[in-house]
């Protein structure tokens, strides 16, 4: 066990997966070079040859189609990209293709293949460097959704994600690179499709994923001072959804609040929503809620961003709404010190 | 050539033609219910890049794949059972006539997206590299793939990391209904434009097998000693409509005399008039060729009607790796 950042725990799973598997490769635009892709791949081309790490020609949606060829013959190929908003142009090989791969094939062969996006936000990311589409990947059924809050399981479902026998999506918030943790040493994996509880409480459910959970335990720790006392569970995966740790938390709550990184319209969120609203209709004492993303795009200037994403001042408002208890939410505010836009003083950009 | 590679290539020609007019006779009894590709026309690239590759070697394909998968030796019956819908289909009904795969022959898939196996078959011989095999990845496409985003990644990445592919583009001249008058720009040619990516390209008649199977052979050759990839065009022409069984000469988008034109450059009876005409088949011979083919695709039809229908349940299976697992059984609201 030792203390890392979430991207450090990244560079340990590729590490370790690389070492004992020479079938596992890693690619994509910068992987090799100067930066390593925020830290996540330094050292990797060194360790193990230009034939398994290598950097790629600007050309995501084929080298996508060769990550699902090169996986047919054996390999195990982990794909990177800096953004998530690049990887769009790479849909046609994820969904036609890696997705239905051994479906639509009478399920004899399918595709082992790990695709990092990176989710950018702050620091005028802008419309195109910052968009949150877990619910794109998760509406296709044959892909799985991964989405680590913390350092321990970034590198326990990436080592998880790379050895499954299917396609995962495994997304990365840009805020959580320098986010530290304990992790476990070796060869440490987390079952996909389950969530975490991570605080215990009767008066709410609180659904988080991906830097939504950081933000959510700041508020539930401070109304937990308040004598507000909420469940709150980390997804760690959007597909396949645990729905067994939600439902269940729910019928011992009564109340839901589910916090999401994307746009509102579509979302995560949403489906949560829905699903709880129908199986759990009976045990809920008021409307479900959530908080999420408004539906427009991240806009780039500092000055335009200052309302846009949900802080831990927002959720802890809002659960206070839900249960209709006074609740005190503006010193999570006024305890930070950096601008809105960063989520610490480490990050002085630019991407 | 040898007399034995003579007869096989005439034999896998014949094959492939009788299998599709097989299918398109029996098509409007409306139990193969799928949209249909037939290769009528277009026989002589399959049968001579499928003998030209070993058994060891890979290939895929696009929605036009019954010819390729044939060639390359897929199993007949199995493809016939799927185009039908039925349980013992090579995609066990899941996949129809534009999802074909027999990987114990190096089959490794045909896919409906135009371009979409293009790079599903770079990274199969990326895999080779890695592994160091000798094995070479045939990718089979048609002229409307060249226009493609994914073709033009997938070439400069075999190109940049020398990948033992081989590229086969059957020019048929048409893209569904639009010409290549209406795509591509008029006197740039396929080939010369191709071995401006730096991949060395070759263009040739596609309906004379003999020649087909000499280039080819040579590309691969070429591809095994560690040159790189290869890019074949080969001219021909599909007979029947894009989708479906029937002759669309009339409806107005290319012209009987065109059709007629090509009809003349028949690859078939063209191989076979040589054959006979230097004794290298006898008429005896050509009639137990026939008899054998007809006897075998009988018997394949025969089976693919027989089989049963998939149980309407596996429609929820192999999704994901896990049999009883999650995604195996639709999950639903409310229950």
């Amino acid at each position: 066990m030792a203390i890392m950042t979430f991207a450090k725990a990244i560079n340990e799973a590729l590490t370790e997966a690389m070492t004992l598997d020479p079938d596992v490769i890693c690619y994509g635009l910068g992987v090799p070079d100067p930066k390593g892709v925020f830290g996540t791949t330094m050292g990797l081309q060194e360790k193990f040859g230009d034939d398994r790490v290598f950097d790629m020609p600007t050309s995501e949606n084929a080298m996508t189609g060769i990550g699902v060829g090169a996986s047919l013959y054996g390999l195990r190929p982990v794909i990177t990209h800096q953004r998530l908003d690049f990887a769009l142009l790479s849909m046609d090989q994820l969904v036609n293709n890696a997705a239905k791969w051994r479906f639509m094939f009478g399920g004899q062969r399918g595709v082992s293949l790990t695709v990092r996006m990176i989710l950018g936000r702050g620091w005028g990311q802008g419309p195109t460097h910052s968009q949150n589409l877990q619910a794109w990947f998760a509406h296709v059924p044959g892909l799985k959704v991964v989405m680590p809050a913390t350092s321990e399981d970034a590198k326990g479902l990436l080592l998880s994600s790379i050895f499954d026998p299917d396609p995962v999506i495994f997304l990365e918030h840009r805020w959580l690179h320098n986010l530290r943790g304990e992790v476990p040493d070796g060869d440490y994996r987390i079952p996909l499709g389950k969530a975490k509880l991570l605080r215990e409480g009767g008066d709410i459910t609180v659904v988080a994923m991906s830097y939504m959970t950081i933000e959510a335990l700041h508020a539930v720790d401070h109304l937990a001072e308040q004598g507000v006392n909420c469940d709150l569970i980390d997804l760690r995966c959007v597909r396949p959804l645990d729905w067994e740790a939600i439902e269940a938390s729910v019928n011992r709550t009564g109340r839901l609040l589910v916090l999401d990184t994307g746009n509102l319209t579509g979302s995560i969120s949403g489906e949560i929503v829905a699903r709880v609203t129908a199986n759990c209709w009976g045990a809920l004492k008021c409307a479900p809620q959530r908080l999420a993303m408004p539906d427009y795009p991240e806009a780039t200037s500092p000055s335009l961003t200052e309302g846009y994403h949900v802080r831990a001042e927002h959720i802890a408002e809002k659960i206070g709404k839900v249960l209709l208890r006074e609740v005190q939410f503006a010193s999570l505010s006024q305890q930070r010190k950096h601008p809105h836009d960063v989520p610490g003083d480490w990050f002085s950009g630019p991407f | 050539m040898t007399l034995d590679i003579s007869k096989q290539l005439l034999f896998q020609m014949k094959r492939i033609r009788f299998v599709e007019e097989e299918i398109a006779r029996r098509y409007p009894e409306g139990a193969m219910r799928c949209p249909t590709h037939l290769s009528v026309g277009q026989e002589a690239v399959a049968a001579a890049v499928g003998l030209a590759l070993k058994h060891k070697d890979m290939a895929v394909s696009g929605h036009r794949a019954h010819a390729h998968y044939l060639g390359k030796g897929g199993n007949l019956k199995a493809m016939l059972a799927e185009i039908y819908g039925k349980a013992t289909g090579c995609s066990h009904g899941k996949g129809g006539s534009m999802h074909l795969i027999d990987e114990s022959v190096g089959f490794m898939g045909s896919t409906a997206i135009v371009g979409g196996t293009v790079p599903v078959g770079v990274g199969l011989a990326y895999g080779m590299k890695v592994k160091k095999s000798d094995q070479v990845s045939c990718v089979f496409h048609g002229d409307a793939v060249v226009e493609t985003g994914a073709f033009f990644e997938s070439v400069n990445f075999a190109v940049l990391k020398k990948l033992p592919v081989l590229f086969v583009c059957e020019n048929n001249l048409y893209s569904v209904y639009s010409p290549l008058s209406v795509r591509q720009p008029e006197g740039r040619s396929i080939a010369a434009m191709v071995s401006g990516l730096g991949l060395p390209a070759y263009t040739g008649d596609g309906n004379d097998v003999a020649a087909v199977h000499a280039k080819v052979c040579e590309s691969i050759a070429e591809i095994r000693a560690g040159g790189g990839p290869r890019f074949v065009e080969f001219s021909t022409y599909r007979w029947l409509e894009h989708c479906g069984p029937s002759y669309d000469n009339h409806i107005g988008y290319r012209s009987e005399s065109e059709f007629l034109e090509w009809q003349a450059k028949e690859p078939i009876t063209r191989f076979e008039r040589v054959m006979l005409d230097n004794s290298t088949i006898t008429a005896a011979e050509l009639q137990l060729m026939n008899d054998n083919i007809a006897l075998e695709v009988e018997e394949a039809f025969t089976f693919a009607e027989a089989s049963p229908m998939p149980g309407p349940d596996s429609a929820y299976t192999g999704l994901y790796f896990e049999p009883s697992g999650f995604g195996s059984v639709p999950q639903s609201e409310g229950g």
